[in-house]
């Protein structure tokens, strides 16, 4: 029933996309590179392995998380330090064989595992976050070869909100990438 | 790219990327075998016993151990501080050579992060239960409270070890979990819709493998390990403080914090051998973890046996060299007193049958190198035993000398301690996939194709 229902048309303003699939990594390396030197913009390629290139190739150059995890780092490490300043010399001060209240020396262990703790935190949050995860819900997955992206095969998905894209030319062009399949996507 | 394709292959064979998903997530995906069921029993019945032990112990108090006023740690702390080194090789494994590009890696990266995990969780159980009232665990820790605002001491090493101990839980829980964010989707995409789909559903939190996803991804995972490189050297470093800025002879000494450093991943590489010969064998993943592996590895113990073999004899000639009859005694005492045995087990389980992996034959024999790791775990618990007990039983004084006995509840533990490592491993083993699927799929040509430069 499911192939029945594919084999149908789906109406322009319910389609997400259209969908070509890989065999390689190489392939889906060279069809993103031409895709997004034929001007298309929103697009996006799956793949079950990290493939050494294709942010370049989609034209990602910007990374926003090392300032993220920097500035987790800083606020963990001046809230650890912060804390024990606090509270050793302001809101119980004990003397401990007449060391110092203040003695800074004691608190870097403190202060290293709350920055390392917080920049971790922020990394793993902050890239959650950014990549929309968690995701109950995306249209890639209605696609019923899809399953098979994190196993071994690899799609490159042109969506249909691009500028240019049109069903039958960005079909063709798609076809001129020699993929295994085209599929249409769902919204 | 020269150098790769002079070493053999990672994985051995070839493999075509869905036979690494098959190969990997079949022993998932079948009822488990006799061998498994056998292996659980086992280390579920430990499990068990060392529960009757540690109820029995915190119903009646601390008095059901062996200790005395002059011995006041003994297997609790020699057992907290061996299952945190045993933690420290997945890190390792994990991020330290994961950031020197060691490829290899790869194959036994997810297990030995699971089995820090576990030995943390082993670690963090013993100090709680020495405190006797263990429900007042979380003292420990900074919270505001009505006793007058009263706030703990931030200039003692005990505090700056549960700082680090939790850190590390943490890190390490949220580095394996981030890792197998693309394999549970794997799983996912393979299982029949159930209750075993929603599950994985959940945990993989919709991961569909688009490349903006993978990008931070792998950013994420290359920050995490460069902050996780630096905190596990931070954390058994500041476990060799507690005992380094006490004033015991033998243990206030510099060298500890490098010493313990080395001890930790030498006893915890001997750990991921003896687990991953098992668990290959087991779960036929024999094409996966290699000969390359065992050799590295093996290699990497060698090494770092060696440097905790130095440490002894510096520690021996700084004691005898320092003109403290204390120091001097402590040392003679180990070695010659009535915890020689203990001293010369660690002795020759550390530093002596190590050193037989300088032999490519006995390091490419998998027989051979799992004995000699099992020694390895034997020898690591024995230092760390040496290292608080014969320090502790004939210190300043020799009218607070005394001898310290482990009693059959305290033995009891540490065999639980073993039940719930193995038991948690045995499950890992089953319910996740126990080699990193993404990554594997990222270095199957890895020396298997020389003509691959475009």
């Amino acid at each position: 029933m499911l192939t029945d229902l594919q084999s149908y048309p789906i109406r322009r303003d319910r389609l997400h996309g259209l969908m070509a699939e890989f065999e390689t990594p190489e392939q889906l390396l060279t069809a993103t590179e031409r895709t997004h030197r034929e001007g298309y913009r929103q697009i996006d390629a799956y793949s079950p392995l990290p493939v050494e290139g294709l942010a370049e190739a989609m034209g990602i150059h910007h990374n926003a998380m090392p300032a993220i995890v920097f500035v987790g780092g800083l606020l963990g490490a001046l809230g650890g330090y912060g804390l024990q300043y606090w509270v050793s010399v302001m809101a119980y001060p004990l003397n401990i064989g007449g060391k110092p209240l203040h003695s800074w020396v004691a608190f870097i262990p403190v202060t290293f595992e709350m920055m390392v703790l917080s920049a971790s935190i922020f990394a793993v949050v902050g890239m959650l976050a950014l990549n929309g995860l968690p995701q109950p819900y995306h249209p890639v997955f209605n696609a019923p070869r899809f399953v098979l992206a994190t196993n071994n095969r690899f799609f490159l998905c042109i969506e249909a909100g691009d500028p240019l894209f049109d069903p039958d030319e960005t079909r063709q062009f798609l076809q001129s990438l020699s993929p295994r399949g085209i599929e249409e996507v769902e919204k | 790219m020269a150098d790769i394709s002079l070493s053999p292959p990672l994985v051995v064979g070839y493999k075509k990327i869905s036979d690494v998903t098959d190969d990997i997530c079949r022993p998932m995906e079948r009822w488990p075998g006799g061998t498994w069921w056998m292996a659980f029993a086992v280390a579920f019945s430990m499990l068990l016993l060392g529960a009757v032990a540690i109820t029995y112990e915190i119903a009646t108090g601390i008095g059901t151990w062996g200790l005395n006023p002059t011995v006041g740690w003994a297997m609790g702390i020699t057992n907290f501080v061996f299952w945190i080194g045993i933690g420290h090789a997945g890190t390792l494994i994990s991020a330290i050579l994961f950031l020197f590009r060691q490829r290899w890696r790869t194959g036994v990266n997810r297990a030995a992060e699971a089995m820090t995990l576990f030995a943390v969780m082993c670690a963090g159980l013993f100090p709680i239960i020495h405190m006797g009232r263990p429900w007042f665990g979380y003292w420990i820790f900074p919270y505001p409270n009505f006793r007058g605002s009263l706030w703990m001491n931030f200039r003692s090493p005990l505090a700056w070890d549960a700082f680090a101990i939790s850190t590390y839980f943490l890190i390490s829980l949220t580095f394996w979990y981030v890792g197998l964010i693309p394999d549970l989707a794997t799983v996912r995409d393979r299982a029949k819709p159930g209750f075993r789909k929603t599950i994985f559903s959940i945990f993989s939190l919709g991961w569909d493998g688009a490349y903006r996803t993978w990008n931070r991804y792998e950013l994420v995972y290359l920050l995490l390990a460069g902050l996780a490189t630096p905190l596990v050297v931070s954390v058994h470093t500041i476990v060799s403080w507690d005992f380094a800025t006490a004033v015991i002879p033998g243990w206030h000494a510099t060298i500890f914090p490098p010493y313990f450093v080395a001890g930790a991943i030498f006893s915890g590489m001997a750990m991921v051998l003896t687990l991953m010969i098992i668990a290959r064998k087991v779960m036929g993943l024999e094409a996966y973890i290699n000969l390359r592996h065992l050799d590295v590895m093996s290699k990497l113990i060698v090494l770092t046996g060696s440097i905790v073999g130095f440490s002894y004899m510096t520690e021996f000639f700084t004691a005898q060299y320092g003109n403290n009859m204390y120091e001097q005694f402590v040392f003679l005492n180990r070695a010659m007193g009535p915890f020689a045995w203990a001293y010369w087990t660690m002795v020759s389980c550390n530093v002596i049958i190590p050193q037989f992996l300088w032999f490519r034959k006995i390091r490419h024999s998998w027989t051979l190198v799992f004995i000699i790791t099992i020694f390895v775990n034997i020898g690591m618990w024995f230092e760390r035993f040496v290292i608080i007990v014969t320090s502790l039983h004939r210190d300043y004084l020799p009218s607070s000398w005394a001898s310290y006995t482990p009693t059959s509840v305290e033995i009891a533990i540490l065999i639980g301690s073993f039940g719930l490592f193995f038991t948690l491993f045995l499950i890992f083993c089953r319910l996740l996939p126990v080699i990193a699927i993404a990554e594997i799929k990222g270095v199957l040509k890895h020396g298997a194709h020389i003509e691959e430069a475009h």
